[in-house]
This record gives C-alpha cells, sequence and structure tokens, in this order.
C-alpha cells in the first residue's frame, strides 16, 4: 500500500502575542511546529504500513525552512520525503495549495491512501484536504477517528467519521482521502535511529515546472480569494473578578447571570 | 505584472522596523538602513503594509481579469443542511443573513435542499427568509454523503449561476464546498464571522479569524462567481417572516450524480452527551482543577440545571475524565457560545482559542493569576468544589422563580 501523508508547518501558537503598540502579530524569534494534527496522520500512516506493509510518503508546500517538519516526520518513521518548494508558491490560498498538493500525489503515482490533519491550527480552514480529493476526483472521509480495517484485495476501507452528535461508519473504495482527528492515536515520539536516518536522506525539492504547473495557476495569481484586509479584534474589557466570601461571591455571579441567561 | 508580488519602495522606507516586528514570517529584516524581503519565506499577508507608517511596501495583486461573465451570476444562496431528519439551526441563520445581503444587491434568495421526502420540510425555509427553494430527493440522498451532495449542487450552479454561496461551518458544510469550489473553481473562505457587501463592487466582504482568533481578515473573491463562505452556527440571526411564501422548483437528477465508491453503514449516537457542543447556547466545562474522573459531576449537575453542553479541557480529556469529543480547545472543538463556564480550568492559549470568541465567559479558579481570568467577563477566584455545588443550587432556585 502507498500512503502519502500532507502537513503544515505552522508557528507554535503558545507564542502568538499581539504588540499593544503595533497591534500585530509578535513573533519574533518563534518556534514553528508541524501542525498538531497532522501528528495523527503521519503516526496513523505509520500505524497502517506496519498493519498492511508499504510504502509511506510525507510532502508539504512551504518556504524553505519548512524542511524541519518533513524531517520530523521522517524521524518518526515515514520513509520517503518531498519539499514542494517554490517562490512561486507564496500567497496560495486554499485552492491553489489543494492543487499543488493533488500534482504532487499525482507525481508521486499509484497512491492508495492520502491522509491530512483535520485542518491547520494557523488557519482553521479545513478545507485543503477535501480539496485535494476533488481535484483528483477521489472519495474522501473527514474528521476520521478511526480507521477500522482495510481489505487490500477490494481496494475498500471501513472508517469511522467523528460528527456533531455521534460518529458515523462509512466503506470508502480505495484510492482516498482521509482526514483525521486526535483521537485516532497517540503520536510516537521519534528514535533515535529515526532521527539519525531523517537527518541523512536526501529530500527532494519539487518546484511547479516538475508538476506541470503554470506559474499563473498557483500562489497569488493562482488564488480565487484575496486578502484585502488584516486587523486585530477589539480585546475584551476587563471582566468583574469576584474574591473573598463564597457565598457573596455566589451571589454576586448569580445575579451577573441573571441578567444575561 | 512585476514577477515581484511585493516591493519595498526604497526611497520611502526609513528603516524603522516596524515591518520586521509585525512580520509573522520572520520574512523582514533590515540592510543598510532600509528593509529587504526574503520572497521564500513571505506569505504576502500584507500585515506590514498595514503597518508601514510611510506608504513604503507596495504588494502587486493579480489584476481583475473577467474571464467569465461576472454579472450572469444572480441570487444568494444557502446549503439546507439536515441534522436527526430535521433543518439544522445554522441553515435558518444563514438564510436570515442571505436575506440581508439580497436586499443589499436587489436580489433573491434560493434555498438548496437536498435528501428524501423532504417536500414539506421545505416550506418552512419560506418564512426564514427563501423567496425559492430549490430541491432535489432521491433515496441515496437521505444520508449526507460529501461526493454526492458537491456533484449535485456543482450541477447546479452551473445550471442557475449564483452570485454568492453560503454554508454551515459544519462537518458537513466544510467536507462539501471544499469539494465544490475546487470543481466549478471558485474562492471559499471558511469560518466567516462577518458578511458584508460592497454594492458598488457587488463584492461579498468577507470577514474571519485567523491563528485562533488573534487576528481578523478580510476576504473577497473578486474574478470568481458564486462567492463561497462557510459560517458558524450561532454567529448569524435567525429570522421569521409571517406569512411569507415562495417558489419550489424541484430538479431530477439521474444516477451519475451518485458516487459508487462511496457507502454510508451506519451512525453511532455518543450517549455521553445529551446537547451538543457546537449547538449549546451554554457550555460548562470542566478541566485538570477536578483533580479526577467522580469530579465532572459537579460540572453535569451544573450544565443540568443550565440546560448547558459539557465541555473540557485537553487535560481533562487526556486523564481519561471524559471522552474526545468533548474537548475544546486547538485539537478539539472551537465553540462560541452565549455562555462559557470554565471550572478548574487555568486557560493555556490552546484551551483560549478555541472558545474565547463566546459572547460571555466566565471562570471559576483558584488561581488569581490564571490566564483564564485575562478573558473572563465574570469569575470567582476560589475552591471550585465550594463554588461550583453552590451555583447549582442558587440558579436551580432562580430558574424555578
Amino acid at each position: 500500500m502507498k500512503i502519502v501523508v500532507c502537513v503544515k508547518q505552522v508557528p507554535e501558537t503558545t507564542e502568538v502575542k499581539i504588540d499593544p503598540k503595533t497591534n500585530t502579530l509578535i513573533r519574533e524569534g518563534v518556534a514553528s511546529i508541524i501542525n498538531p494534527f497532522d501528528m495523527y496522520a503521519i503516526e496513523e500512516a505509520i500505524r497502517l504500513k506496519e498493519r498492511y506493509n508499504g510504502i509511506t510518503y510525507v510532502i508539504t508546500m512551504g518556504p524553505p525552512q519548512a524542511e524541519e517538519v518533513l524531517r520530523e516526520a521522517l524521524s518518526m518513521g515515514i520513509d520517503e520525503a518531498i519539499h514542494l518548494c517554490d517562490k512561486s508558491f507564496a500567497g496560495s490560498d486554499t485552492w491553489a495549495t489543494s492543487l499543488v498538493l493533488a500534482k504532487a500525489i499525482e507525481k508521486i503515482k499509484d497512491v492508495d491512501l492520502i491522509i491530512c490533519g483535520k485542518q491547520a491550527s494557523d488557519g482553521d480552514t479545513a478545507q485543503v484536504g477535501p480539496g485535494i480529493a476533488a481535484h483528483l476526483n477521489l472519495p474522501q472521509a473527514t474528521y476520521v477517528r478511526k480507521v477500522r480495517e482495510i481489505d487490500l484485495e477490494k481496494k475498500v476501507m471501513y472508517v469511522e467519521r467523528l460528527l456533531e452528535g455521534g460518529y458515523e461508519v462509512l466503506k470508502v473504495e480505495l484510492p482516498a482521502l482521509v482526514t483525521v482527528v486526535k483521537e485516532i492515536n497517540e503520536p510516537r515520539l521519534p528514535s533515535l535511529r529515526g532521527k539519525m536516518r531523517a537527518k541523512r536522506q536526501s529530500i527532494p525539492i519539487w518546484r511547479h515546472k516538475d508538476l506541470g504547473l503554470k506559474e499563473e495557476e498557483v500562489g497569488l495569481k493562482g488564488s480565487p480569494t484575496q486578502v484585502v484586509k488584516i486587523f486585530t479584534p477589539p480585546p475584551r474589557t476587563k471582566g468583574k473578578i469576584f474574591e473573598g466570601d463564597v457565598e457573596t461571591c455566589v451571589d454576586k455571579l448569580v445575579s451577573e447571570l441573571k441578567k444575561i441567561l | 505584472m512585476s514577477k515581484e508580488a511585493i516591493k519595498i519602495i526604497e526611497e520611502k522606507c526609513t528603516g524603522c522596523g516596524l515591518c520586521v516586528k509585525a512580520c509573522s514570517f520572520s520574512a523582514i529584516s533590515i540592510v543598510k538602513k532600509k528593509a529587504v524581503i526574503d520572497l521564500e519565506k513571505c506569505n504576502l499577508c500584507g500585515t506590514c503594509k498595514e503597518v508601514c507608517k510611510l506608504k513604503a511596501i507596495v504588494i502587486f495583486k493579480p489584476e481583475v481579469v473577467k474571464t467569465k461573465k461576472l454579472d450572469e451570476y444572480k441570487g444568494v444562496w444557502v446549503f439546507v443542511e439536515e441534522e436527526d431528519g430535521e433543518i439544522a439551526g445554522v441553515s435558518y441563520e444563514l438564510l436570515g443573513k442571505a436575506r440581508q445581503l439580497a436586499s443589499d444587491l436587489e436580489s433573491e434568495v434560493v434555498a438548496v435542499y437536498l435528501g428524501f421526502n423532504i417536500k414539506e420540510k421545505a416550506k418552512r425555509l419560506f418564512s426564514k427568509g427563501a423567496d425559492k427553494v430549490i430541491i432535489v430527493e432521491k433515496e441515496e440522498l437521505k444520508n449526507f454523503i460529501a461526493e454526492n451532495y458537491a456533484n449535485i449542487i456543482s450541477y447546479l450552479i452551473k445550471k442557475y449561476k449564483p452570485e454568492i454561496f453560503l454554508a454551515g461551518a459544519t462537518s458537513q458544510g466544510r467536507s462539501l464546498v471544499s469539494r465544490i469550489a475546487i470543481n466549478i473553481h471558485t474562492g471559499l473562505t471558511a469560518d466567516c464571522t462577518g458578511l458584508d457587501i460592497d454594492k458598488e463592487k457587488r463584492f461579498l466582504i468577507q470577514t474571519r479569524p485567523a491563528f485562533g482568533g488573534n487576528i481578523m481578515a478580510q476576504i473577497i473573491t473578486p474574478n470568481f462567481r458564486p462567492q463561497m463562505a462557510t459560517v458558524r452556527h450561532k454567529v448569524m440571526k435567525e429570522i421569521e417572516i409571517e406569512n411569507k411564501e415562495g417558489e419550489i422548483i424541484e430538479e431530477v437528477i439521474d444516477d451519475n450524480f451518485i458516487d459508487k465508491r462511496i457507502k454510508f453503514i451506519d451512525f453511532i449516537r455518543d450517549v455521553t452527551s445529551t446537547i451538543d457542543l457546537t449547538e449549546a447556547d451554554i457550555i460548562v466545562s470542566g478541566g485538570r482543577g477536578l483533580g479526577k474522573k467522580e469530579n465532572f459531576k459537579l460540572i453535569e449537575e451544573l450544565a443540568g440545571v443550565l440546560k448547558a453542553a459539557v465541555g473540557a479541557s485537553r487535560a481533562a480529556v487526556d486523564s481519561g475524565w471524559i471522552p474526545y469529543s468533548h474537548q475544546v480547545g486547538q485539537t478539539g472543538r472551537t465553540v462560541a457560545p452565549k455562555i462559557y463556564i470554565a471550572c478548574g480550568i487555568s486557560g493555556q492559549i490552546q484551551h483560549l482559542v478555541g472558545m474565547q470568541s463566546s459572547k460571555f465567559i466566565v471562570a471559576i479558579n483558584k488561581d488569581p493569576e490564571a490566564p483564564i481570568f485575562k478573558v473572563a467577563d465574570f469569575g470567582i477566584v476560589g475552591d471550585l468544589f465550594k463554588i461550583v455545588p453552590l451555583l447549582t443550587k442558587r440558579l436551580k432556585e432562580e430558574l424555578k422563580k
């Protein structure tokens, strides 16, 4: 079985602070991490390989420093990594991003399963996974909390999707794309051997031409949406915090709650 | 167009460094008192342009190329989704917003409703704001399958050419519209908290939070139609127009639209939650401060009195006190109820990003320095084991009155 995991490098959210003077994000010297949901995608790919054999790939679209997240995935046990890196990719919205990732998956060839995290922690759109599936005309299962079984002979899998009021079981023909939630597994820590291997491994870089894409199909030019303005939301006003005697505090809180209930 | 999408006008730049601080991607540095942008790192987000007081940064947006005849596109569409066999609340809310957008555009509101035996239910959509309802009935559409719904709606969009298309930012809506946007090649903006019309250009101005609500972005889709957006439940207001009627258009589709590669097998209800987190007007959440699984009862009792849903911090979920489906925060669900009551939750940023858009936040925590108090509208510093049961009792008395 051939599995491709799509990951994204994101800023570590704990570090996102607003500069009160300039009203902008402060991210000086801030660490970048693998998008938290992508960790579950990587782990699931490794587990499925352990169960059903095959080969695993990790791909990311991002600037040169995004190579770090590919190496981290390799150190956990992913076999191969490919970096989709090109100046022309800058400014891509979810449409253009999913196109680039889809083209890379096509180029890898004969992929049975694509795994993505449910959404990225910086953009929060959850659009790229289904977008890739649509570009490749593949069936999708989003919010997967369990891959129950894969029948490689019949080329089908059974998955559980986490929905608002419970979960749903779907039968999906392969090749297919899944996006996963945290409940699916617990990601492993990289082994020392894995880290050594990840360090040495060469990672090919694919640019827009390698993917058969024109410059105007990607990046800002290939993106139907445009960001016209960025601003900080008004800060929350200081609240009423009660301290001291429990009964008095609760009374005060109840009278406040009565006004808004 | 210049190959570089962003440029520093050197004559204007004084090397003040405001843009360096503002850049979220560490893409700007000051070299010889001038700002230099590393295009490999730049994401063209425009933050630097906003902060530059000297207007020394220019971003070259792609020119408006009218490849499609944009004026052919008319009407504001709303995707109607079902939950437990009934029309979901978010669909009514979207119709309310669509009504307003349509009046700004002097256009009409059309609801798109797919399913089986839905004709009667569809009539309810008129009083909620719809002028027309397009229905597609087929047994295979009884259960929501993103591929089938996307195939059919993409076909309908090509046929009728709506100007705007809205859907709920629910698991259904999000899975569906991403496919449609790719199929028909148009822009899509997720999780909008504000939708307005630029009347002159007929643009839908879509405002959405990013970085967990730390910044807001305004997004447009200038060259493609329809302009597509998803909106979370509880963000827009439902309306009720008495005695309003409208037209039901029945579309018949053939079997080609049904994707045979994917089959619904079963749905298993989560018995641990009687009220759904994302639907709830009030959420009572528990965290590490509860100490052990049994103590979640305190949270459940308070939630019971308020008819609220039960939420949890990651710490409580990871300790195995409550299932993951209750987790609020970065790796759980994002919620925005009217009232969010956090008990024994310190308020790590990962939790805050999942709930800080709530209208009122109440915090109960023994540590006065806990970050949760920074976002709280009301709070009590103290022992939750004394406060929560007393609060439950008092509210019970009050609500009886």
